[in-house]
């Protein structure tokens, strides 16, 4: 504490320090405010919700705690509901797909937007257009559409196209050595390209910046040594860029998990508003959360092992 | 282009040989132009970057060309297998009907005023906490910086409830009920958007604070120091030396914060179902109209999928719209906001 005060005649005053530090905390009040007024509070009624049993009135809800020490929801969300493994599993599966496909993609991109090029200016517009539209009810209409789903061009190929790609990817696994289950991989990629452009808009822009951060003298640097345009990639832009493929990786993941167009989050808000299972629908709402946690927990790990920073 | 003239930037193969020497006779030899390996490569090179950028662009607006043209459709196009693009009967019935459905005038105007509030308000706040985490160091700063990542981290779905309640039965410790006796309910109003802008609790708020953040810790000190030198107070050299410098930054977040929340169905299906606003009325869109103008008599209730696909096709391209104008209107700023944050670190 003396760093932030000290006493003159008699007086405690404040030192330079201290006053920085009230400075700070002042210009983060809203933050706070809304962190502990009501982020947490909220957090956790939410986690007392989903051991309890709440009937709602006209001035006010009453939560009873449930059967089985109150874990009754976290059971009969595990063992004995039909949709909810299945579902769990599903989200999962589609995110280790979709993640590394997604980062790649973006990666590829800053990279191609950074270079100069005539039309530079209109090919960045456009590759951030997804960022509109990709948000919220416009995502949720696109996949109710019965009709253009089935009858028109399947997200983005016709049925021609995928044939293509099914030959193409016969003829790899048959007349090359390339594993199945990656050639597979490949071919719902390039299936679902639409998908993946639609889901990189933030992450170009964070990569981007990323790469236009990165100081010019040391490419000069690394030149006047006689380093090849591969070497220097290797060698100054993937280090320089990888805290943002922690970043990226971590903001993929929760994209993924907590898009309007994920089925976990539809049988969530589903179960709640709609079928009026208060408890149960929170406490499914929470395993979500602890495994989403655990997997970016796991992915942060394994990818700040590998991370460089300057400082 | 930086890679392929380094890697042939070595060793200078001469093409000549194999291009005519016509070139060279006409500069008579001084300024004589080689066709050197490197520059044949640099040209492939940008071929298919070109190609590449093209098709990517292609893929991200033909759902865009589809929806345009869908929205000029009869519904009997929309079964008709030699109808591809270029509607038969061409007919502006849908935007008629949509813009009838969607109540365009009433709820654009309801749907601006709020997303322009809400996006201001959070951009307002999300900036005064990243200066803060920027630019002094308090105790904890550390572990409230955490906070901030773990709000990003926590699907809002978690929240939903307990934040539907709070809305629902508002109240600030107590005192609103002692005063008025009971809570009261600020559901169908916009006040919990608002109070959550206030808060930065609101849709990926950690992620604008992250932004500015970083944004601001670009900026060189010096430019605040000589402020302080000039007596300038904190807030003051804020809103003078530093919001200036930031305005890029400062225009990407609004975006982000007024396209979210103009298109954002979570908080609005959840806190305002009965407001005029655009994302709810796209919602009901087709079930609206399908009852309208599908009346088939008695008890049948199906919308056509056609029709359907009709109104929510035409119906999205009106939503979208006046964001596209946003974006376009200051997308030179966002993109350089974009690029001169450097988010590194």
């Amino acid at each position: 504490m003396m760093k932030f005060f000290r006493k003159s005649n008699g007086k405690t005053k404040m030192t330079l320090r201290g006053k920085e530090a009230v400075a700070g905390l002042c210009f983060t009040i809203p933050f706070l405010v809304g962190f502990f007024g009501l982020f947490l509070p909220m957090l956790f009624k939410s986690i007392s919700f989903s051991f309890s049993n709440m009937q709602v009135g006209n001035s006010g809800y009453i939560l009873q705690k449930a059967a089985d020490g109150g874990l009754e929801h976290y059971k009969r969300a595990l063992t004995i509901d039909p949709d909810f493994n299945l579902k769990l599993l599903n989200a999962v599966k589609e995110m280790c797909i979709q993640v590394p496909l997604v980062l790649i993609f973006s990666f590829f991109a800053a990279n191609l937007l950074n270079q100069k090029f005539r039309g530079r200016g209109i090919a960045r517009s456009i590759f951030f257009f997804p960022v509109i539209l990709t948000s919220g009810i416009i995502l949720g209409i696109e996949s109710s559409d019965i009709l253009q789903n089935t009858l028109g061009p399947e997200g983005m190929l016709s049925s021609d196209d995928a044939s293509t790609v099914f030959n193409i990817s016969n003829f790899l696994m048959n007349y090359t050595n390339l594993p199945a289950t990656f050639v597979s991989y490949l071919s719902e990629a390039v299936l679902g390209i639409y998908d993946i452009v639609i889901a990189s808009g933030v992450q170009i822009l964070v990569f981007l910046a990323g790469l236009q951060g990165i100081s010019p003298s040391l490419y000069e640097a690394s030149n006047m040594e006689g380093a090849t345009g591969w070497e220097n990639f290797w060698k100054i832009t993937f280090p320089m860029i990888s805290p943002l493929i922690l970043v990226n990786s971590v903001y993929t993941i929760i994209d993924s998990f907590t898009s309007a167009d994920n089925e976990l989050m539809t049988l969530i808000k589903n179960t709640i508003f709609s079928e009026v299972k208060y408890g149960f629908g929170s406490a499914m709402a929470w395993i979500y959360f602890v495994l989403i946690a655990v997997i970016i927990a796991v992915v942060g790990g394994l990818i700040s092992r590998k991370v460089f920073y300057t400082d | 282009m930086e890679q392929v003239k380094k890697l042939n930037g070595g060793a200078k193969f001469s093409l000549r040989g194999i291009f005519p020497e016509k070139k060279a006779a006409a500069d008579g030899g001084a300024h004589r132009k080689k066709i050197t390996l490197a520059k044949v490569g640099r040209f492939l090179f940008s071929i298919v970057r070109g190609v590449i950028v093209f098709g990517i662009c292609y893929v991200i607006l033909y759902p865009i060309f589809v929806k345009l043209s869908i929205s000029f459709m009869d519904e009997k196009d929309l079964y008709d297998a030699t109808v591809k693009y270029v509607p038969k009967t061409f007919t502006l019935e849908n935007y008629r009907k949509v813009i009838e459905g969607l109540e365009y005038g009433k709820s654009f105007l309801l749907t601006t005023l709020m997303s322009g509030g809400v996006a201001f308000l959070q951009l307002l706040m999300c900036m005064l906490t990243a200066y803060g985490f920027a630019r002094f160091r308090f105790p904890g700063k550390g572990i409230l910086f955490g906070c901030v990542i773990f709000t990003l981290i926590v699907p809002p779905q978690i929240l939903m409830l307990p934040m539907y309640m709070n809305f629902r039965f508002f109240d600030v410790a107590g005192i609103v009920k002692a005063v008025r006796g009971q809570s009261i309910n600020l559901l169908n109003s916009g006040a919990p958007v608002i109070i959550q802008a206030l808060t930065c609790t609101g849709f990926k708020n950690g992620l604008y604070i992250y932004m500015l953040r970083q944004f601001f810790k670009g900026i060189p000190k010096e430019l605040e120091e000589a402020a302080f030198v000039d007596g300038c107070g904190k807030l003051r050299t804020f809103v003078q030396i530093m919001m200036p410098v930031a305005v890029p930054m400062m225009v990407t977040v609004f975006l982000f914060g007024f396209v979210w929340q103009w298109t954002d169905s979570f908080y609005t299906g959840l806190y305002m179902p009965k407001m005029a606003l655009l994302s709810n009325k796209l919602g009901s869109l087709a079930a609206t109209l399908s009852a309208k103008y599908q009346d088939m008599g008695g008890s049948m209730h199906f919308v056509t999928p056609g029709f359907a696909s009709l109104m929510n096709n035409t119906g999205v391209l009106l939503v979208i719209l006046p964001l596209v104008v946003l974006y376009l209107a200051c997308q030179k700023h966002f993109v350089e906001g974009i690029a001169r944050s450097g988010i590194v670190g």
